[in-house]
């Protein structure tokens, strides 16, 4: 973190790396579930996000047939993170990983195994073997993970550079749901780039986990079930760039006691 | 709503000075406009490269007439054209019963119902004996849904047949089945032979002239029961994709719809199953025991915002991009094209030409 206390100026240039890629926007966004791909495209450009996930196993049918949306995504300028969303197994995720690659001609992928219907809590054996298999391959994975530590460590061990661990259940809304959990995996792993990805409801969810010292936010459904998904994009964007900064701010400290703002020495006393 | 009516039984001086109008393509968009040109006095000529009409993804269509429920997810010009449409139907086919829609969701999913009653209008909140009252046989299984009762339903195929009936008996409109030249390899719908205006409703295959049309993939099934009925469509709230049961009518049940970004005809895959008739089945369990009588999907035009449109390029009118809205945009949009080649009419909700942003 020394390197953000060095940070003097508001608007100096703060960004993230993924894999050697550097990136200034922290909001990563999925996009499922827009009421429009032009509403998305909006959506996109009133974020200021750079990179966003796009899901292979249900849109890909049989040659090739998604080209058309795809293509929209591509147009957009912005960097294309595939995921392995809805995949239950390791193969299944391997195979839609190897698809993504060809598709859309980059070593990024977004590792989900789903373990957990209700859930749809990540099946972390599968992920972690998913993720040993793909890093062989040269793929760069970002595995969707729980906050749990010990998992944590096996998919650095796997070759992962990225984790992200769940705020809450995929579309839940919830936010951060162990909070605890969350700041312990921070401190652990000072040096990796972290992501909250998935379960984040409002901008406040997203601001928490940039204040806790979280390198980005990802988040699909929260912006695009909004009745506003643009503005809500925008007020996003806003609270990860807030959060941010004010962890480069560095906080003051919590306190059991009042502490007077105010001299309160020589204040003149007022009789009654 | 439908204005400027003129009946077909005009002089044969009139019928010598009518517009003739070629449509390329037989489904609702194409017979739709057939009768929104046809009512104003042109003569209509039709060529559908399959052997009938209505044959293309209008044959998959839910046909539900929604225009409140459809606000939750869609544009308000939806809504408004959709009010419009409902009209046409009630008048121009038998078969439109005014029922109503039900929407409901399982206990979890009852964040889903609040959400879809914030964002649509003109509902009641029903409580389980308003539900048994509506729907005897759903008694007892849902505490709360929402129900629309201005909306209606109707069977796509047999409306669609009875169009078709209505526009060769009253408007001596021409239909050309199985015609060449405009498949979707060479694309040649403008072909006016002699025609005025050309009308191009050809869905998707009119990509190669649109080059923004998409395809969304839809996948449906018809179920048959003879254990349970119900009077009017109902939608099941799910957080990945809002499901319907749509009533035909002699204990068939069509279920839809899935909609996934890709174009590929046909391909109905298991997880799209496994997720209609879990929806239908969490519905009413006697769904578990019906038969399926058929399965199908294909694919429906959509340029990026989701919204129709017409494009006027030389004598070419396109009527295109009516994605999950056929039955519930086509009349609306059907007369609004027939002003737009009679009177000149603008209409910047479905007219803003190239409105790519892409």
């Amino acid at each position: 973190m020394d390197a953000m206390t060095n940070k003097t100026t508001m608007d100096m240039a703060d960004p993230v790396a993924f894999y050697g890629t550097e990136v200034a926007s922290r909001l990563l966004l999925g996009t499922a579930q827009y009421p429009s791909p032009a509403i998305l495209a909006e959506a996109i450009r009133a974020s200021g996000t750079e990179i966003v996930t796009v899901s292979l196993r249900r849109e890909s049918g049989v040659a090739k047939s998604g080209q058309s949306f795809w293509q929209l995504i591509r147009d957009l300028g912005v960097r294309v993170l595939p995921n392995t969303a809805g995949c239950k197994t390791v193969k299944e995720a391997v195979t839609t990983a190897e698809m993504a690659r060809e598709l859309f001609g980059t070593p990024w992928v977004k590792l989900e195994v789903i373990g957990e219907d209700d859930t749809l809590q990540p099946d972390v054996f599968g992920l972690v073997e998913a993720a040993r298999l793909l890093t062989r391959d040269g793929f760069q994975v970002f595995p969707y993970t729980t906050e749990d530590l010990v998992v944590a460590e096996k998919l650095i061990s796997a070759g992962c550079e990225v984790l992200m661990p769940w705020g809450a259940p995929i579309g839940s809304g919830r936010g951060l749901n162990n909070p605890y959990g969350l700041r312990s995996l921070r401190a652990h792993f000072p040096g990796i780039p972290l992501v909250v990805d998935a379960g984040v409801g409002l901008p406040s969810h997203a601001a928490a986990a940039m204040e806790m010292g979280y390198d980005a936010v990802l988040l699909n459904t929260a912006v695009a079930k909004a009745g506003d998904p643009v503005r809500m994009a925008h007020a996003f964007a806003r609270a990860i760039a807030a959060g941010r900064e004010a962890v480069i701010a560095d906080p003051m400290e919590v306190r059991d006691m009042a502490a007077p703002s105010t001299p309160v020495m020589g204040r003149a006393l007022l009789g009654s | 709503m439908i204005s400027n009516q003129i009946e077909p039984t005009d002089t044969a001086q009139r019928a010598a000075n009518a517009m003739r109008v070629k449509i390329v393509g037989a489904g609702v968009a194409g017979l739709t406009c057939a009768h929104a040109f046809a009512r104003r006095g042109a003569n209509v000529t039709i060529v559908e490269r399959r052997a009938g009409s209505g044959q293309g993804c209008s044959w998959y269509a839910g046909g539900m007439l929604a225009p409140w429920c459809e606000r939750e997810s869609a544009e308000p010009i939806i809504a408004e054209l959709g009010l419009e449409s409902l009209a046409y139907w009630r008048e121009a086919v038998p078969d439109v019963p005014l029922e109503g829609s039900l929407v409901l969701a399982p206990p979890r999913d009852l964040p889903d119902l609040r959400r879809f009653a914030r964002r649509t209008a003109n509902f009641e909140w029903v409580d389980g004996a308003r539900i048994g009252e509506l729907e005897p046989d759903l008694d007892g299984r849902f505490d709360q849904g929402l129900f629309f009762p201005s909306e209606a339903h109707l069977e796509p195929r047999k409306a669609l047949a009875a169009l078709t009936r209505r526009l060769v008996d009253e408007y001596h409109v021409a239909f050309d089945f199985e015609a060449d030249g405009f498949d979707e390899e060479d694309g040649q719908a403008g072909q006016a032979d002699g025609a005025d205006l050309v009308v191009d409703c050809r869905g998707l295959a009119a990509r190669d002239v649109l080059a923004d049309l998409r395809g969304v993939k839809g996948e449906m099934l018809v179920l048959y029961s003879s254990e349970i009925a119900l009077r009017r469509p109902v939608r099941m709230l799910h957080p990945r994709i809002p499901v319907y049961i749509v009533p035909r009518g002699d204990g068939h049940f069509m279920i839809g719809a899935t909609s996934i970004e890709n174009d590929e005809r046909g391909r109905v895959t298991g997880r799209s199953m496994l997720e209609l008739l879990g929806a239908v089945y969490a519905l009413h369990p006697a769904f578990g025991e019906a038969e399926i009588v058929e399965i199908g999907a294909d694919v429906r035009p959509a340029f990026p915002d989701n919204l129709p449109r017409l494009r006027r390029r030389g004598n070419t009118l396109y009527v295109n991009g009516l994605y999950r809205h056929g039955f519930l945009a086509a009349p609306a949009l059907a007369r609004r094209a027939a002003e737009v080649a009679f009177d000149g009419a603008h209409f910047p909700e479905v007219m803003d030409e190239d409105h790519r942003e892409w």
